[in-house]
């Protein structure tokens, strides 16, 4: 026992040690945890992409399915206190419609006749679980009865439903939009910042242009001039390309910049000194020490893709029914009447709020964290 | 300075003409042409057409002629000032576009103006009290401004203004001015409509303006003729608006080339939503039904506006910020 003592050190000395032979990647990832909204804002991401991910599963309700009685039906609050008293498991009121006198205008109200406890793995309707087994147990639910946290839309829709379907085609466009994006950006801004000269110029001077066109009148005639008969797959393909076909300057323009930057570097010349090969400086030494800052600006640049997306669809030049995104079902609350009598036709736009904050955030976060020079 | 002047004229020749080939293109993208529509549409009704007026158009229009030919078509026509016929209308382009385009670089500047209003006080209060209260409101309140979709907070804001104020909202007029003469009249009752498309178009421009002007102030603060300035006794507002607010301040010009775009397209969007008659609606709607002389020279217009406005922000850029001009 006393042998080793003197081997220990202190907690505080190990970390030190260990900050100064921690990886570039260690040290952004310390750095990128003390920034606490960044981290919370991760873990909210995580949550946005997994519920696109498990939709079937989480959905309470078949998103297509129309229900005729009870169209435009107010959300169903989920409540533990009904006339019976407290009740551990909750429960919503059914529904119960009412005419009103006047404007003979049909409306839904809770009737707490019609109690429905929610349960956790209930069965619904049969989907495949990530394409891969047939199952119907959904992750709550009630048993009989309706479900509908978030109302329902003009067929009487499951909004909630919609929403959580929705997710999937919003969140990925972006990521394919934001990926084909940095494609052409690091090919272009690569080549823009490899060559120099009359290449650059024409780069820097075709970017400076596509910057100048306003960027909704153009993504508009873009996607007005995608076939009407384009099945729903290609149309999202299409929306994507339109979109990464801006997008791509300003990530090429960060990839350039930081080529020219680094080409002038103390270590770029030694590791030229030393023989080594163009290709092996650019992919050993200079990506990995641009790498941060492009992940840091794609994160940024995300958020204008899922944008572009809601406001072409809810434009109705987008992806279009059948399809479900939260462009898609912002198309339903177009006007202001339609707020006045149904807000909650509105919640798809709370999605894209906290999605696109989200990524804001923790590109905040990484763009920090990259940064050597921030202490 | 003035070389620069002409040096930038002169390049703006080229993406003048790259731009007007690009609008021309995309309004030739869709396949078939407005008639081909127009025949499909009245088919689908049940009407009958005439094959032989059609063709007269079609004729008249060199629609069958290709791509390169009716671009030059067009191009000579615009130069003379005839940006062609909107088959929609039945009417010349010219007479549908002007007004419409001067509604919307109307409000675009009334944005611009309200964007700086905004974005000035609380861009230097964020700068000179980081991490107070105040700093941390602002900082969130503009990060919502850059999350929330344009066209969901003219909604919002429609229904609040509708149901709270009673503001009649919608339009850009009421329905007595509407095609009423230009009077003092009619311009109060703009500025009364113009107010939400205002804080509407201008929200996420007012917050990443707010973002660049705190960052760089708080650099310049940190600079060492700050502590200078300080140590030599001058008073803190003095030494605050004499120097760093000023190279601050270059990012307020440098952006008018980049916020008009963004205004521009914004504006297109919300003007949907909110029923102004501005470029908006009418672009999109030509854009549906293929009327292609219209939605070319809305295009068209949209992007040379935007050229101006960064040409301007360029000869400001020059005229403020010496480096510039000499490089």
């Amino acid at each position: 026992m006393s042998a080793e003592t003197p081997l220990r050190t202190s907690t505080a000395e190990i970390q030190a040690d260990n900050l100064d032979v921690a990886s570039q990647w260690r040290l952004m990832w310390l750095k990128f945890k003390r920034h606490r909204l960044a981290v919370i804002s991760a873990v909210v991401l995580v949550i946005v992409y997994s519920v696109g991910l498990f939709a079937e599963f989480l959905a309470p309700n078949d998103p297509h399915e129309n229900n005729r009685r009870v169209v435009h039906a107010p959300p169903q609050r989920i409540r533990f206190i009904g006339e019976d008293g407290f009740s551990l498991r909750p429960f919503v009121y059914g529904y119960k419609s009412e005419v009103d006198p006047y404007t003979l205008r049909r409306s839904y109200v809770p009737d707490p006749d019609q109690v429905n406890y929610l349960k956790f793995f209930v069965k619904g309707h049969p989907y495949k679980f990530l394409g891969l087994w047939e199952t119907d147990i959904h992750l709550f639910g009630v048993e009989d009865g309706t479900f509908f946290p978030l109302g329902t839309d003009r067929l009487g829709r499951c909004v909630f439903s919609r929403i959580v379907y929705g997710t999937r085609v919003s969140t990925s466009i972006g990521l394919i939009g934001v990926f084909l994006s940095l494609l052409l950006g690091i090919i272009i801004g690569g080549f823009s910042g490899y060559y120099g000269g009359i290449v650059d110029t024409l780069v820097q001077r075709l970017i400076e242009f596509l910057r100048s066109v306003p960027t909704i009148p153009l993504w508009m005639a873009l996607s007005a001039a995608l076939p009407r008969n384009w099945t729903p797959i290609q149309v999202y393909m299409g929306i994507t390309v339109i979109l990464s076909f801006i997008g791509w300057t300003g990530l090429a323009r960060v990839v350039r910049s930081k080529f020219l930057a680094l080409r002038e570097e103390d270590f770029v010349m030694a590791a030229n000194l030393l023989g080594a090969s163009r290709l092996r400086i650019i992919f050993r030494h200079m990506v990995p020490s641009f790498m941060s800052h492009i992940i840091a600006s794609v994160t940024l640049s995300i958020p204008s893709m899922i944008l572009g997306e809601t406001s072409l669809s809810f434009l109705g030049l987008g992806l279009r029914a059948p399809v479900i995104s939260w462009g898609v079902l912002l198309q339903e609350a177009q006007n202001v009447r339609t707020i006045a009598l149904t807000p909650w036709l509105l919640a798809p736009g709370f999605m894209v709020i906290i999605t696109i904050l989200a990524f804001n955030f923790v590109g905040d976060g990484l763009r920090d964290a990259a940064d050597p020079y921030v202490r | 300075m003035l070389n620069y002047i002409v040096k930038r004229t002169l390049l703006m020749i080229p993406t003048l003409i790259f731009i007007s080939i690009l609008s021309f293109f995309l309004i030739q993208l869709p396949p078939g042409d407005y008639l081909t529509n127009y025949i499909a549409n009245k088919e689908a009704s049940g009407g009958s057409v005439n094959l032989a007026e059609v063709e007269a158009l079609r004729q008249r229009y060199g629609l069958d002629r290709p791509f390169h030919t009716q671009y030059v078509r067009w191009i000579t026509g615009v130069l003379k000032g005839d940006f062609g016929y909107s088959f929609e209308w039945n009417r010349p382009v010219n007479e549908l576009i002007w007004e419409r385009l001067g509604l919307t670089v109307s409000v675009s500047t009334l944005t611009l103006l309200f964007t700086w209003i905004v974005a000035f006080p609380i861009g230097v209060y964020s700068a000179t009290h980081q991490y107070s209260i105040g700093d941390y409101v602002f900082t969130t309140v503009g990060f919502m401004g850059l999350a929330i979709p344009n066209f969901m907070l003219a909604l919002i804001l429609m229904w609040l203004g509708h149901r709270y104020f009673g503001l009649s909202v919608g339009g850009l007029f009421s329905p007595e001015y509407a095609e009423a003469p230009w009077s003092l009249a009619k311009l109060l009752d703009l500025a009364k409509h113009a107010l939400i498309p205002m804080i509407v178009i201008g929200t996420s421009g007012t917050a990443s303006l707010i973002r660049t002007l705190r960052a760089n102030l708080l650099d310049e603060i940190q600079k060492p003729y700050v502590t200078t300035a300080k140590s030599k006794g001058l008073k803190d507002t003095w030494i605050l608006f004499k120097y760093p607010v000023r190279v601050a301040l270059i990012p307020f010009i440098s952006t008018v080339g980049w916020t008009l775009p963004q205004l521009i397209s914004g504006e297109t969007i919300v003007a949907v939503v909110l029923n102004l008659p501005t470029t908006g609606p009418l672009l999109l709607r030509s854009l549906q039904s293929q009327d292609m002389y219209l939605a070319g020279s809305f295009i068209l217009m949209l992007s040379v506006l935007t050229l101006v406005g960064t040409f301007i922000s360029d000869i400001l850029l020059a005229w403020v910020d010496p480096r510039i001009r000499y490089s």
